[in-house]
């Protein structure tokens, strides 16, 4: 750091800071935490094990995403289990008075949906979850990240974490996409740069002309990613686009708390002359519809390129990992990715099923029809991103191309709820984490745009969107 | 949280870079509502063929694996979800340590508030520990922050001052974040009537 220079995230550090102690690591106040069904039951039963209360209801925020069913609502849960760990997310808020937008609510969904949606994130803030693409909520100039479980408990109990700085690193994307290339391949063109642990001990933030160009759902997209590249976060600094969205949300400040915001809000973006720890640049320019074709969301390559040869590789150990990827991907070194048959195809998950991910597949999907031997799953992100697709009528340009449209929920990005691939299957796939069994045991998952997706749809095989526009 | 005894112990090696939180504990077994039972689960897909008999050739299905405290990976370990799920079934299997040459964040975080020591070496010590024989042992002090190779070599390796106190003392964070109140309730009330962001009410 420069003088007083101050990046987005150490503003936000900053303004956080509760106590400071020699030999400890700072304790940070946390604005906002959301809540799922996964990873908090353990967390509440730590909390009635030492008498503990949540600290701050009025600052936690749960819904169920993870373990709920895509299909009729109206129905119970089959799987029991997954039943039993929804009714005791909704048993433990009740019971500590945590507002929770339930498996029935009317604004349920993926809780990186539903936070800005309703005007929860705003800029400025500390968000953390029990989920690691809570990342997402960056897209805000929030310092967002995931936790774990046990910081789950500490920050029911005390709305504070213990946390050491992490090194800044400046992700500067110039220049305009172009047609067929979106946010998200912004993102894995990223991470296919660095490597999946290339952000390690890093908070991102984005910045460059692309980036500002971007509406608010392709910002969310770009952060949610952030920790597919190791990053604890990833941010972009607040502006009249974030303003924008925020504006009139139910939960954003009205009136005159609202202009006080918005001037408080200006002040966050990196000062002028502010350094990073490290920096990168991506010609937005040059950028190509991306895919993966292996099992960790490094690994991917222009759409229009080859498969890598892991004899090129002269590290033993990144060489086998290349080679086992294309051997449980069944795919063969050298040869063109594009072409390769798809089964499933799947529009959703917190990083692409908001409403803006929706159009530009249904775009893609208008007139015409999926490939009988692919099976096509939309699922919106939340209950208000399925009312506004419905008021445009975007369920029936998916329907009458045969895609299945869904229920909200995190679905086939983690396959927890029975949305799965069948061993051996490849999907191209909007979500964001390609690891092995990650849609299914035996599933093989190809990451890509909603665009790519939706092209892929249409011909049954690895698709160039361009050749479609 | 446990505290962090002396630690003697035979290393099984899982010889692969970035091995995510799904591969240690997929995401099916996280239905549960529980920290316990999940010692079955670690590695599932790795250690069983679909009609749940052992894969013969997965290290922990191996004599090399069984008894062993201390697992060998590569690098990044660790990435992806922040499921606490893969430092429970790690522990509730027997492990007490993970040695690599890098740590996804939040899985460090979760292991050392679980009593599961994350263990950075450098890459020439990384592969000396690969090519040790099967029945080497090694050492951890934590007390020292030292590795104690077979050979005699000792290496040091860093760990978070606060986070060491926690693990040698067997206390966990929350007890000391909750003495600090008085701090916390000032912090509330002097950010309470300036910033909206604690205007979340429903």
């Amino acid at each position: 750091m420069s003088g007083n220079l101050r990046t987005l995230s150490q503003k936000v550090w900053d303004n956080h800071v509760v106590h400071e102690e020699q030999g400890a690591p700072t304790l940070l106040y946390i604005d906002l935490h959301l809540v799922h069904e996964v990873t908090s039951p353990q967390a509440f039963s730590g909390l009635r094990e030492r008498g503990l209360k949540v600290r701050r209801p009025d600052l936690t925020v749960a819904t169920t995403d993870h373990s709920i069913p895509t299909t009729d609502r109206s129905l119970p849960i089959l799987d029991p289990i997954a039943a039993k760990q929804v009714a005791q997310l909704e048993a433990n808020c009740k019971e500590f008075g945590i507002p929770c937008y339930g498996m029935h609510s009317n604004n349920q969904g993926i809780v990186h949906v539903i936070g800005p949606e309703l005007g929860f994130t705003q800029p400025g803030m500390t968000v953390v979850c029990g989920d690691s693409h809570t990342a997402t909520h960056g897209a805000f100039g929030a310092l967002a990240f995931g936790i774990g479980t046990s910081e789950v408990e500490n920050v029911l109990a005390t709305q504070c974490l213990l946390q050491r700085p992490s090194k800044t690193f400046n992700v500067r994307v110039e220049g305009s996409l172009k047609a067929g290339v979106s946010a998200k391949d912004i993102i894995l063109a990223l991470i296919a740069e660095i490597g999946i642990g290339g952000g390690t001990g890093t908070v991102m933030e984005y910045t460059g002309s692309a980036i500002r160009a971007l509406d608010m759902e392709a910002r969310m997209t770009v952060c949610n990613m952030s920790i597919e590249g190791g990053a604890r976060a990833g941010l972009i600094a607040p502006d009249d686009t974030t303003f924008s969205y925020l504006h009139g949300r139910p939960f954003a400040p009205k009136g005159a708390a609202w202009d006080e915001a918005v001037a408080r809000w200006s002040q966050l973006p990196t000062d002028n002359g502010a350094t990073f720890d490290r920096e990168v640049y991506i010609d937005a320019d040059k950028l190509e519809p991306m895919i993966t074709y292996g099992t960790n969301p490094g690994m991917g390559i222009p759409i229009t390129g080859v498969l890598p040869d892991p004899s090129s590789i002269g590290n033993t150990m990144e060489r086998e990992s290349v080679e086992k990827a294309l051997h449980y991907m069944g795919l063969e070194a050298g040869k063109p990715i594009l072409g390769r048959p798809v089964n499933v195809v799947f529009i959703g998950s917190c990083t692409n099923s908001r409403i803006s991910d929706l159009r530009s597949a249904a775009a893609v999907l208008k007139g015409r029809k999926v490939n009988p031997n692919t099976r096509v799953m939309v699922v919106p992100g939340s209950q208000e991103v399925k009312r506004q697709a419905i008021a445009e009528g975007l369920p029936d340009i998916f329907r009458a191309a045969g895609c299945d449209w869904r229920e909200p929920g995190c679905s086939m990005c983690i396959a927890m709820n029975g949305d799965q691939l069948q061993p051996g299957e490849y999907s191209v796939s909007t979500s964001n984490r390609n690891f092995e069994g990650r849609q299914g045991k035996g599933g093989r998952t190809f990451l890509a745009s909603p665009m790519t997706a939706a092209a892929s749809a249409v011909t049954g095989v690895v698709t160039d969107v361009r050749t479609l526009l | 949280m446990k505290p962090f005894l002396a630690l003697e112990s035979r290393l099984a090696p899982i010889p692969a870079n970035n091995i995510d939180t799904d591969q240690i504990i997929p995401a099916r077994f996280l239905k549960t509502t529980s920290k316990e039972g999940l010692d079955k689960q670690l590695f599932f897909d790795w250690r069983y063929e679909a009609d749940g008999s052992e894969k013969a050739d997965f290290i922990l299905n191996t004599p090399r694996g069984k008894g062993v405290e201390i697992l060998l990976a590569g690098d990044n370990f660790g990435c992806g979800s922040s499921r606490e799920h893969a430092p429970w079934a790690l522990t509730q299997f027997g492990f007490r340590a993970v040695i690599s040459t890098s740590f996804a964040d939040i899985f460090k975080g979760n292991a050392l508030k679980n009593s599961l020591l994350p263990i950075v070496v450098p890459e020439d010590v990384h592969a000396k520990l690969f090519a040790l024989p099967e029945d080497a042992v090694v050492k951890v002090d934590l007390l020292t922050q030292t590795l104690h190779l077979p050979d005699g070599t000792a290496v040091e390796f860093p760990v978070d001052p606060f986070s060491k106190a926690c693990l040698l003392n067997g206390v966990d964070e929350l007890g000391w974040i909750l003495k600090q109140d008085a701090a916390i309730s000032a912090y509330e009330a002097a950010r309470f009537s300036t910033l909206d962001t604690l205007s979340v009410s429903v």
